[in-house]
């Protein structure tokens, strides 16, 4: 375990404006792995008809967690931005439960992090999403 | 015999905004962010109007990815939807006064999105267009482009497919 990482990359997303505006909150966080929830809400919906909450909200949950994977990894030397990012939608997420997600940095070199994420509602065996991605590794400027 | 008169340019942009409005105004989510589309003829401009809340980095400071997906991913499914409807917007057979409120077509429905990001995302407006690669019964492939102040210099793409509505009768 490697808490300085850990206490930097909460330190450094947690101050992240649009963190705070979509209500993100970390329930994990150390040793290349991130686990955050993102409350419903209904200014973040998609669908009006049926209170499902948008892709686009689901897609910046994903993002965070997994560039705090990223930084939290015990051989990171700093910050990170995203290089690129697929996200797969299995189904829609559940109209007023949290989505929760956690993301690995299962590989991280010199120049480039490799990241999965996988989220759900309140139902464990069902993913709503899943996501990969490709981040940057940089020093603290 | 005379062709018949052209629609008034009046009644054909208040029928094609009507239903634009329509399309976007109706998702909480977009109006969170605050994403607006311009229109010339049927080619649509989504803009994002830079905003505090919109920070994913406070030290750069730089647009949020997620916003930036976000951001992407609505102009695609809107111009995907757009596309869609145009032929009905412009045969008149969708009720202008209906759609205002709230009842919409089914629209299409993300598949996979990725995200290249390119540059980082400038404390200011951004914009994006998106094209239809193919469009297809049941499914589409849609490429968005997105920059801020050259419209040559992107600070992201994506491509995304997308599950198409089910058609009446089909």
């Amino acid at each position: 375990m490697t808490p300085d990482k850990a206490e930097m990359a909460r330190h450094f997303t947690e101050s992240i404006p649009h963190v705070k505006a979509l209500g993100m909150a970390f329930t994990h966080l150390g040793d290349g792995e991130a686990s955050m929830r993102m409350p419903w809400d209904a200014r973040f919906v998609g669908d009006p008809e049926t209170g499902v909450i948008h892709g686009g909200a689901v897609s910046a949950l994903m993002d965070t967690c997994c560039g705090a994977a990223v930084m939290s990894h015990p051989a990171s030397p700093g910050t990170t931005a995203t290089l690129d990012l697929r996200i797969d939608y299995m189904r829609p997420a559940t109209p007023g439960q949290s989505v929760r997600t956690t993301a690995t940095c299962y590989r991280l070199t010199r120049t480039v992090a490799f990241v999965r994420a996988t989220a759900w509602d309140d139902d464990d065996a069902r993913p709503v999403a899943t996501a990969t991605g490709a981040f940057t590794v940089e020093g603290v400027t | 015999m005379s062709p018949a008169r052209p629609e008034p340019v009046q009644v054909v942009k208040q029928r094609r905004d009507a239903a634009l409005a329509a399309l976007s105004g109706g998702v909480p989510y977009i109006q969170y962010l605050g994403i607006g589309f311009e229109r010339r003829g049927d080619e649509l401009t989504a803009v994002l109007p830079f905003d505090d809340k919109l920070i994913g980095n406070p030290r750069l400071p730089a647009l949020h990815g997620g916003v930036t997906a976000a951001f992407l991913e609505t102009t695609a499914i809107i111009e995907l939807s757009w596309q869609m409807l145009w032929p009905d917007i412009e045969a008149g057979a969708l009720d202008p006064d209906r759609l205002a409120a709230g009842e919409l077509p089914r629209l299409p429905k993300t598949i996979d999105f990725t995200v290249d990001y390119l540059r980082s995302g400038l404390p200011r407006d951004a914009y994006a267009r998106a094209r239809v690669n193919r469009s297809g019964r049941r499914y589409s492939s849609v490429h968005v482009e997105a920059w801020q102040d050259n419209r040559s210099r992107l600070f992201a793409q994506a491509t995304g497919h997308f599950l198409m509505p089910p058609r009446d009768g089909g």
